[in-house]
């Protein structure tokens, strides 16, 4: 046999184990793995400590970052694994899948990339920004991990080997690779007529053996069924996909694919004596049939080749996992790692680092608990009639031992240790990512140029250039990379003029490759990180933060996201204040939509909610409270009825107007508000000039203490007396009640009266003095003696007057 | 017969029996099925046994495993949550009795758990085995059968102590006789617990880590809840004999689609999130606001089950304390419930119950 094919699940422990073993038995010459053929330079990073996995390949159309795809590396991957046995011992290594450019060329015709549709879609559903730039690749890869994955109850994850398998290489090794594999363009081009063949085909060849075997775990079937029986693994994994495959439709895609590979293969063993080829166990019986040379030459013609790069990106086993938005990805590498990681005792071992995980969070946990939990593991395998414990069992007996079925907990284990934190690391020389690509694309087109000097820049909002400019710092800021910072002084009031101070720093560059997790533009990725932050965001006011930068930044994808993180945060709160305080700038942004013109669909439907909130909510804040607290309340309350007033919503209004009116009537409020109240509902006409006279009176009679009805008669003026001087209604009011009040009862009401105007303007106090003394005095001649004005008094500043001007002056030249 | 209601033993004899009969795999001592049928006692098999409880097969797996291997079982979850009934019903299945019984109470003695005397025979003839009066749980360990244990965390700290030696060292030592009680094998505990409670009778450590636990959750989907409700609801009416009323079973999807909205506090279509109220809404208390509905249109009502006549009891059992769950409950109202343009009359009723 001129080369040995080792058939591996994606992300197999098990397979990556035995094709290490296998490639000691007998060193290949050279090592052919399923993976993109660009990436043939990167292997020698495998030598460089600095790259650590998980790690993934990191391909992308160099004209457009955005279609890119990963191929994810974990230490537990057989490529890996294979790769680095090679690299140490100077065994050349070539990846031999059909080539990305091809996929990204060969039908991805422009028009359906272009709207990006991965972009969108992830954007949405993927909790991980980082995700996102997978998506734009994946999304089309995406389809087809989907239907596989749901057949697979636990495998999940290894679906997605699975589907690597199937893939290729490539796409196999990551669960994202799928996207990756297909993807990317075959996704697009594909997508359509390759859908139905690929949702018969089994996506998880191992995993469907190893459930057909009664087995949840492809991987404990792997170990119990290969690896203990000694070593012809790979030929009966061949044999077995042999049958399999007779039975299954065929991809088309894979059928490209495998031709490729074939070619290559060809061409390798002219100069190459004893080749070892690693690839997806689905693509070994393809590889082992004898086909003719231009029936594959057929296949492959006419394809066109886009130009892509690659590099190294470091990865993370929370992104390897699905949970974390990917479609295909492994559910628990952690759980993986462990089983490639450690020799025996695989369940004590876990159920170990499990108490080491409960105890570091200040849970005690005995080791009578790990054993408790290894014989409950035990019984539950026995019960359900496995050979061995596997995950499910493991993870049951540790929540219903260890973790006293605290879900909490439960998941704390799911997080650190099935999952796992781990993160990879590349070295620093490596070459730069496409998020740093399309940042300088972006600065370009917004002709901006990074500068480490600091400088300031004005910008006009209603200029295009501007506007760009605008937006692109913003989101820059928002991944992390400070570049400009507004200048908070010298806002005028426009809204279209903003300040920025730029300086460029070095160390951006590091947040840049940070960055690229999150995606492959900045758009996206500033996208991803706003719908992650809103997703973690605590409190209301966090995410009210998070929709101004939405606004700011142009973020329209993440905009829903953060509008629905919005009412949840806005339900869950149960602080009425934060809910008003949340509203008025929401209102502002409704009705003058603004200079960016951005989209506020969707931002209406929360408001009206919040509202909603705020009327069941209020009745039950308002009562029993301290000056300061009223205070507050008074102008939270002022705030959304102004924002109402914005919103020109007639039923909202109406709700508004309800439930103030029924607050207003209650005995228990504070002064202040019953005031303010009063008069809001009398500036909307929901009372009469009778009615507010009467509750006028009410608070200044005997029966109510004098703070409070000092309180209700700042809370009915308050707003400046401006107004008392340009509203003759309100006025006319207040004189009236004024001039009720009976003679004995007026000085007490005195006081109270001077509170309150004493904190107006001298000049307002004036004015109204004149406004209230003008008409009534009648005679426009007599308005000094309306005013109070006594020229006994006046008379004393003559003599100083005189001594001042020196000359003799009258009372009437004064005047 | 006229108990009001039979043990599990006892009405599901049958069924019992027949699992027996058809049972080949190996049991474990002193049980009477194996572990695999006991589950599917539990679960169900789609024809002959009925599913006496619906949720998760994994749960009532460790449940039944963690019987196995000799560990003492704890379920906990919020009231209502069938804890005491699948307690009943493995007793009932693993022993064929479910009657060896401890309700746990703020004043359970000691000797309710381990023994007391017959006074009059220990005066009378001293300390002898004839004057010892076994408590449920010491008949238990000398036939080898399964004890239940209600409402743990009621039980005073100090007298919960007395289970750490039955647990650990499975027997009962009896000093005035100088002899000691030896559980056979078969004798287990499963306990059951409150999970509102936490904190008011706090397990010691030394005595949780005895128990595995098993959390019982609220059912997962509206359609298994609203087939819980339906069932139970009929089976209830027949033993307690009210007049007929057709089950609306829109009323009871109502009923529990309320219920389910607002203890995940968040709607069924997951668009609004919600507040929770202090109650625990269990699927007990929605099958005893219909069964209470019901009786209403039954007595009082046209016969018919409208929604005001479950709107009273809806408020009554969500308003547990008057000012923060009045809120919640209006906030839901008026954000929710409002909106819904067929359940108007709910909307009605609701705002005046």
């Amino acid at each position: 046999m001129p080369e040995r094919l080792y058939g591996i699940r994606h992300h197999g422990p098990g397979s990556a184990r035995a094709v290490v073993q296998e490639l000691e038995r007998q060193p290949p010459d050279v090592l052919l793995i399923e993976g993109p053929p660009e990436a043939d330079a990167l292997v020698r990073w495998v030598a460089d400590a600095g790259l650590e996995p998980p790690v993934a390949l990191l391909g992308y159309a160099s004209d457009d970052p955005r279609r890119a795809a990963f191929w994810p590396f974990a230490v537990f991957s057989p490529e890996w694994q294979a790769i680095r046995w090679a690299v140490e011992r100077g065994v050349p290594v070539r990846f031999f899948d059909l080539p990305f450019a091809y996929r990204l060329a060969g039908d991805a015709p422009v028009a359906r990339l272009a709207p990006d549709t991965p972009d969108t879609p992830d954007t949405p559903d993927t909790p991980d920004t980082p995700d996102t730039p997978v998506a734009p690749a994946g999304p089309v890869a995406q389809p087809l991990p989907s239907p596989g994955a749901p057949a697979e109850s636990l495998d999940g994850p290894d679906a997605d080997e699975a589907d690597a398998e199937s893939l290729g290489p490539s796409d196999a090794d990551v669960g994202a690779g799928q996207p990756g594999g297909h993807d990317a363009d075959p996704a697009d081009a594909d997508q359509g007529e390759a859908e139905p063949a690929r949702a018969v085909r089994p996506v998880d060849p191992i995993g469907e053996l190893a459930a057909a075997a009664g087995y949840d775990d492809p991987e404990r079937w792997w170990e119990d069924v290969v690896e203990h029986r000694g070593m012809p693994a790979f030929e009966a994994i061949a044999e077995a996909m042999t049958a399999i495959r007779e039975a299954s439709p065929e991809d088309p895609d894979d059928l490209v694919r495998e031709a490729y590979m074939r070619s290559v293969l060809r061409e390798v063993r002219k100069t190459y004596e004893d080749i070892a080829v690693v690839c997806g166990a689905w693509h070994v019986p393809a590889l082992a049939r004898k086909v003719a040379v231009k029936d594959d030459n057929a296949l492959l013609k006419g394809r066109r080749k886009a130009k892509v790069d690659f590099t190294w990106v470091p990865w993370t086993y929370g992104r390897l996992a699905s949970w974390s938005g990917y479609g295909a990805g492994v559910s628990s590498p952690g759980w993986y790692h462990h089983l490639f990681t450690s020799a025996d005792e695989v369940v004590p071992r876990w159920l170990v680092d499990a108490a080491g995980v409960l105890r570091a969070e200040g849970v005690p946990t005995s080791s009578a608990h790990i054993i408790e939990a290894a014989r409950l593991a035990e019984a539950l395998a026995t019960l359900r009639g496995r050979p061995l414990a596997g995950l499910a069992e493991v993870t049951e007996a540790a929540e219903s031992v260890m973790c006293d079925g605290e879900p909490l907990r439960v998941e704390l284990i799911t997080r650190k240790l099935v999952v796992g934190e781990r993160l990879g690391g590349v070295p620093d020389d490596m070459p730069s990512v496409p998020l740093a690509k399309d940042l300088a694309a972006q600065q370009r087109s917004a002709r901006l140029k990074p500068e480490a000097l600091e400088r300031a820049l004005d910008l006009d909002l209603r200029k295009e250039t501007d506007l760009k400019r605008s937006r692109l710092l913003h989101r820059l800021r928002t991944i992390g990379v400070p570049w400009g910072e507004p200048a908070a002084t010298r806002r005028g009031t426009g809204t279209f003029r903003e300040e920025w101070r730029l300086r460029w720093q070095p160390e951006f560059a590091v947040s840049l490759v940070e960055g690229s997790m999150y995606g492959t533009t900045v758009a996206a990725a500033a996208t991803a990180k706003v719908v992650r932050a809103a997703d973690k965001a605590e409190t209301l006011a966090d995410v009210t933060a998070l929709v101004e930068t939405c606004l700011l930044a142009d973020l329209a994808e993440a905009y829903p996201r953060v509008l629905a993180s919005l009412d949840t945060r806005a339900a869950l709160d149960a602080d009425v204040n934060h809910l008003m305080a949340a509203i008025p700038a929401l209102a502002r942004t409704l009705r003058y939509g603004d200079v960016r013109r951005t989209d506020v669909a969707g931002l209406a439907t929360v408001t009206t909610s919040l509202l909603g909130r705020v009327c069941a909510a209020l009745p039950s804040a308002v009562g029993s409270l301290s000056d300061e607290a009223a205070k507050m309340l008074r102008d939270r309350i002022d705030g959304v009825h102004s924002a109402v007033g914005l919103l020109e919503d007639d039923d909202l209004r109406e709700r508004w107007l309800s439930t103030l009116a029924s607050l207003a009537g209650r005995a228990d409020l504070h002064g202040l508000l019953a005031g303010r109240l009063t008069r809001l509902l009398l500036d909307a006409g929901r009372l009469d000039g009778a009615e507010v006279r009467r509750r006028m009176r009410l608070p200044l009679t005997v029966g109510t203490a004098p703070a409070h009805a000092a309180a209700w008669v700042e809370g009915f003026l308050s707003g400046g007396g401006l107004l008392l001087v340009h509203d003759d209604a309100l006025l006319a009011l207040l004189d009236d009640w004024l001039a009720d009040i009976a003679a004995d009862a007026f000085d007490d009401v005195l006081p109270l009266l001077r509170r309150t105007f004493g904190a107006f303007e001298t000049g307002e106090r004036r004015a109204i003095g004149e406004r209230v003394a003008g008409p009534r005095a009648g005679d426009p001649g007599a308005t000094a003696g309306g005013l109070g004005f006594d020229p006994g008094r006046a008379d004393l500043v003559l003599p100083t007057l005189r001594a001042l001007l020196g000359h003799d002056v009258t009372a009437g030249e004064a005047l | 017969m006229t108990a009001l209601r039979p043990h599990a033993e006892d009405q599901y004899a049958e069924e019992l029996a027949l699992l027996a009969d058809a049972d080949d795999r190996p049991r474990p001592p002193g049980w009477r099925l194996s572990p695999q049928a006991v589950v599917t006692y539990l679960l169900g098999d789609g024809a002959k046994i009925t599913p006496k409880y619906v949720g998760p097969r994994r749960l009532m797996e460790v449940a039944v495993s963690t019987l196995v291997t000799d560990r003492a079982l704890l379920l906990l979850g919020v009231p209502g949550t069938a804890k005491t009934w699948v307690s009943e019903h493995l007793a009932a299945a693993i022993s064929g009795d479910s009657t060896l019984l401890v309700q746990g109470t703020a004043g359970t003695a000691e000797e309710a758990i381990r023994y007391g005397w017959n006074y009059a025979r220990l005066l009378a003839e001293g300390p002898s085995e004839a004057a010892l009066v076994a408590s449920p749980i010491m008949r238990a360990m000398q036939t080898g059968t399964i004890a239940r244990l209600e409402e743990l965390t009621r039980v005073p700290s100090d007298v919960q102590d007395a289970l750490i030696t039955i647990l650990s060292e499975k027997t009962l030592p009896v000093p005035e006789l100088n002899t000691e009680v030896q559980a056979q094998r078969g004798f287990n505990l499963i306990a059951t617990a409150n999970d509102r409670d936490r904190g008011v009778n706090e397990l010691s450590s030394a005595l949780r880590r005895r128990f595995n636990t098993v959390v019982l959750p609220v059912p997962a989907s509206a359609d298994d809840e609203v087939e819980i409700v339906a069932r139970r609801v009929a089976q209830l009416g027949k033993s307690l004999d009210l007049p007929e009323v057709p089950a609306a079973l829109d009323e009871i999807r109502r009923v529990v689609t309320v219920f389910r909205e607002l203890r995940s506090g968040l709607t069924e279509d997951g668009r609004t999130k919600l507040k929770s109220p202090t109650g625990t809404l269990s699927t007990a208390e929605a099958i005893s606001v219909i069964t209470n509905g019901m009786a209403l249109a039954a007595h009082f009502g046209d016969g018919r089950l409208h929604p005001a006549d479950v709107a009273a009891g809806i408020v009554g059992a969500v308003v547990k304390d008057p000012v923060s769950d009045g809120v919640v409950w209006r906030e839901y109202l008026e954000t929710v419930v409002r909106e819904r343009s067929d359940w108007r009359d709910f909307y009605r009723a609701a705002r005046d119950a």
